[in-house]
């Protein structure tokens, strides 16, 4: 057993944090201020190949493991939130389902220019009513026969929302429904959708909480006509697909919340050691110095499930059970530490002016985004009991 | 034939970690200290990527350090260097200047090299003597605070840009030459994903003093000429203040605070 990062792991981890400290910081406020996408920065990581890290190399991406993009998007979201939410967003379920489900054809023409960086990604599931019921999808697409002859064209109707790097992104990968299956139940496919389809508009984009340069908006389908080759997988395959994308998604989203906490403590540590209240600094206090032991465990622990969960993806093993933990325990632990970090600094902390207030609104998405904490706890249980829990 | 170029890298303790340790004797224990490459050697072996870009280079990263050089040797050859030599040896510990001027000199006598270039001073002993003095003793012509690099393959000479208190002035020399870079040479690269990969499989060779035909005892501590006679950490610093507003706000707050303490 070896809790050391290998040589080319650690070389990955500082050569992501010296440029998110160098290059990227200095441009974090104004964006998060004006909630501006950050269209220039995301062109710089595309350049260095950070917008397809665990995406094999002969489909567009750097060809690294889990262990590796767990790494980069905890070190993005620490210096920032919005960008880890939109790389991982980018990667997880822009990429994902395409390297998982695509043929040849559909890597070429659309996953390697996004593997690549040239082209953003996002990934529409959740609908104004279809959140965690994923079957209530209302989006629905008809399969209409070309009079030529030819494949046909899939006509699809509805609307998303919730959608990360809507607006932002040149291809979307979308669910709707297709039919009905013999029990009854929706059948849901999965289609690849680029931004220019006639009849597809970004009909708001959301005023959020926090994470505020990162992209959130609603999407509309009116008659979208895609050619039937842009069914992605099999017809009815698209539930199976988006589980298994949900698995690797929640190992993205749980190291970004990892990111966010540590920005808190690496924020209250020397806070606690320097901001000096009755002649000596706070962190000798026992009230002040027992929340900066809990956080520093909390975060411990917690990588230790992100890597494990990585750790598994990369053995080619399951690590669906792992991964919902590392999910729930990585968000709930980002929201009590950057919370905790908001109380070590007091008023300071209330205020814009230090960074701490961003990292809790930020670190509430993590515990929503991509299954709820709630939706993570009936997924763990499931596995464990074996019995349907309601 | 592509320009062979070795480029000094000194493995130091990383000022962002802070947290070197020293020894009982006052010395940098340098096992216990997170280790970077010596922030000046990234800029000599920018230059030294560059040529490699735009006219095609065999860059050799050398470095005298304990076995765990190896490890901050990887940041250079992602970053492309071609190779690297470490000279390493348990006899080197407590190593001065003089020491290592010797021994880099002696792995430099094993290599083939049209240029070498070194980072203007450590940022750990701070000496800046390495460069010059292992140009001193291989005889090679010295060219130093280098703010750009122009060797000329088929004439077989290099030319710099020496930064001097009123501007530049021009040198050349036949090659081998010994060169001592500025940070003028430009901001270092970050390593790419794909030289990170591409890091793990490259060469690193490491030397022993013996390797080198060197006598052991003739290095290291016990053969310094120079030793540590206290250390003393630096004072706290004072209280920050920390000025807001505008840029022109804050530009004529600082103007003001200059002024005030006749400083400017």
């Amino acid at each position: 057993m070896d809790f050391d990062l290998s040589t080319e792991h650690a070389l990955l981890r500082s050569t992501i944090r010296d440029f998110m400290e160098s290059e990227v910081a200095p441009v974090v406020e104004e964006h998060e201020r004006e909630h501006r996408f950050p269209v220039e920065v995301v062109r710089r990581l595309g350049e260095m190949g950070w917008l397809g890290i665990p995406i094999p190399e002969d489909e567009g991406g750097a060809g690294m493991d889990t262990l590796s993009y767990a790494i980069a998007i905890e070190e993005i979201g620490r210096v920032w939130g919005s960008l880890g939410l939109i790389v991982a967003a980018h990667t997880s379920l822009g990429c994902g389902p395409l390297h998982l489900a695509g043929t040849k054809e559909q890597k070429d023409r659309y996953l390697i220019p996004m593997a690549s960086g040239k082209v953003i990604g996002a990934y529409g599931l959740t609908e104004p009513g279809a959140g965690s019921d994923a079957g209530g999808t209302r989006t629905t697409a008809r399969l209409e026969s070309d009079t030529n002859g030819a494949g046909g064209e899939w006509v699809i109707d509805g609307s998303k929302r919730f959608i990360t790097n809507a607006g932002q992104a040149g291809t979307y990968i979308i669910t709707a429904r297709t039919g009905t299956k013999e029990g009854g139940g929706a059948e849901i496919s999965a289609f690849i959708l680029p931004a220019d389809t006639p009849g597809f508009r970004v009909v708001r984009i959301e005023d959020k909480l926090g994470l505020h340069a990162s992209a959130t908006g609603e999407l509309a389908f009116d008659r979208c006509r895609v050619p039937a080759e842009n069914l992605l997988g099999e017809r009815g395959d698209g539930f199976r697909t988006f589980l298994k994308i949900l698995d690797g998604g929640r190992i993205s989203i749980a190291a970004l919340a990892l990111g966010l906490a540590q920005a808190a403590y690496d924020a209250a540590v020397p806070y606690a050691q320097t901001r000096e209240q009755f002649g000596k600094p706070i962190g000798s206090f026992q009230g002040v110095a027992f929340m900066i032991a809990d956080m520093a465990t909390e975060i411990e622990a917690a990588r230790a499930l992100v890597w494990k969960s990585a750790w598994l993806k990369d053995q080619g093993r399951d690590y669906s059970l792992v991964a919902a933990q590392a999910k729930l325990f990585a968000s709930e632990v980002s929201s009590r530490v950057t919370n905790a970090a908001i109380q070590v600094h007091g008023g300071y902390g209330y205020v814009t002016e230090y960074p701490v207030e961003r990292f809790l609104r930020d670190a509430k998405l993590t515990e929503i985004g991509e299954g709820t904490s709630q939706v993570q706890r009936l997924v763990i249980a499931r596995k464990i009991l074996g019995l349907r829990i309601g | 034939m592509a320009l062979r170029i070795v480029v000094l890298t000194k493995p130091v303790p990383d000022p962002a970690a802070a947290a070197e340790r020293l020894g009982p004797d006052g010395r940098l224990d340098r096992a216990a200290s997170p280790a970077v490459i010596n922030g000046n050697d990234e800029y000599t072996l920018e230059a030294a990527l560059k040529l490699a870009d735009s006219m095609g280079a065999e860059v050799t990263l050398l470095s005298m350090a304990p076995p765990t050089g190896v490890e901050t040797m990887r940041k250079g050859l992602a970053m492309g260097a071609h190779r690297g030599v470490l000279v390493t040896d348990p006899a080197l510990a407590g190593a001065d200047g003089w020491s290592t001027v010797q021994v880099l000199a002696a792995a430099l006598r094993t290599l083939e090299y049209d240029l070498v270039l070194a980072g203007f001073d450590t940022s750990d002993g701070v000496g800046g003597v390495v460069g010059a003095g292992i140009a001193t003793l291989l005889k090679l012509p010295l060219l130093s605070s280098a703010a750009k690099i122009e060797p000329n393959a088929d004439a077989g000479t290099v030319r710099v840009r020496r930064i001097s208190p009123t501007g530049f002035d021009v040198l050349e020399a036949p090659m081998p030459a010994l060169i001592v870079g500025t940070q003028l040479l430009g901001e270092p690269r970050y390593p790419s994903l794909k030289g990170i990969m591409a890091a793990r499989s490259k060469e690193v060779v490491t030397k022993s003093l013996a390797d080198l035909g060197l006598d052991a005892a003739a290095f290291g501590g016990a053969a310094a000429r120079t030793k540590v006679t206290g250390t003393t950490k630096p004072p706290a610093r004072g209280a920050t203040q920390v000025v807001r507003g505008t840029p022109e706000e804050g530009a004529k707050a600082i103007a003001d605070l200059l002024a005030s303490r006749r400083l400017i």
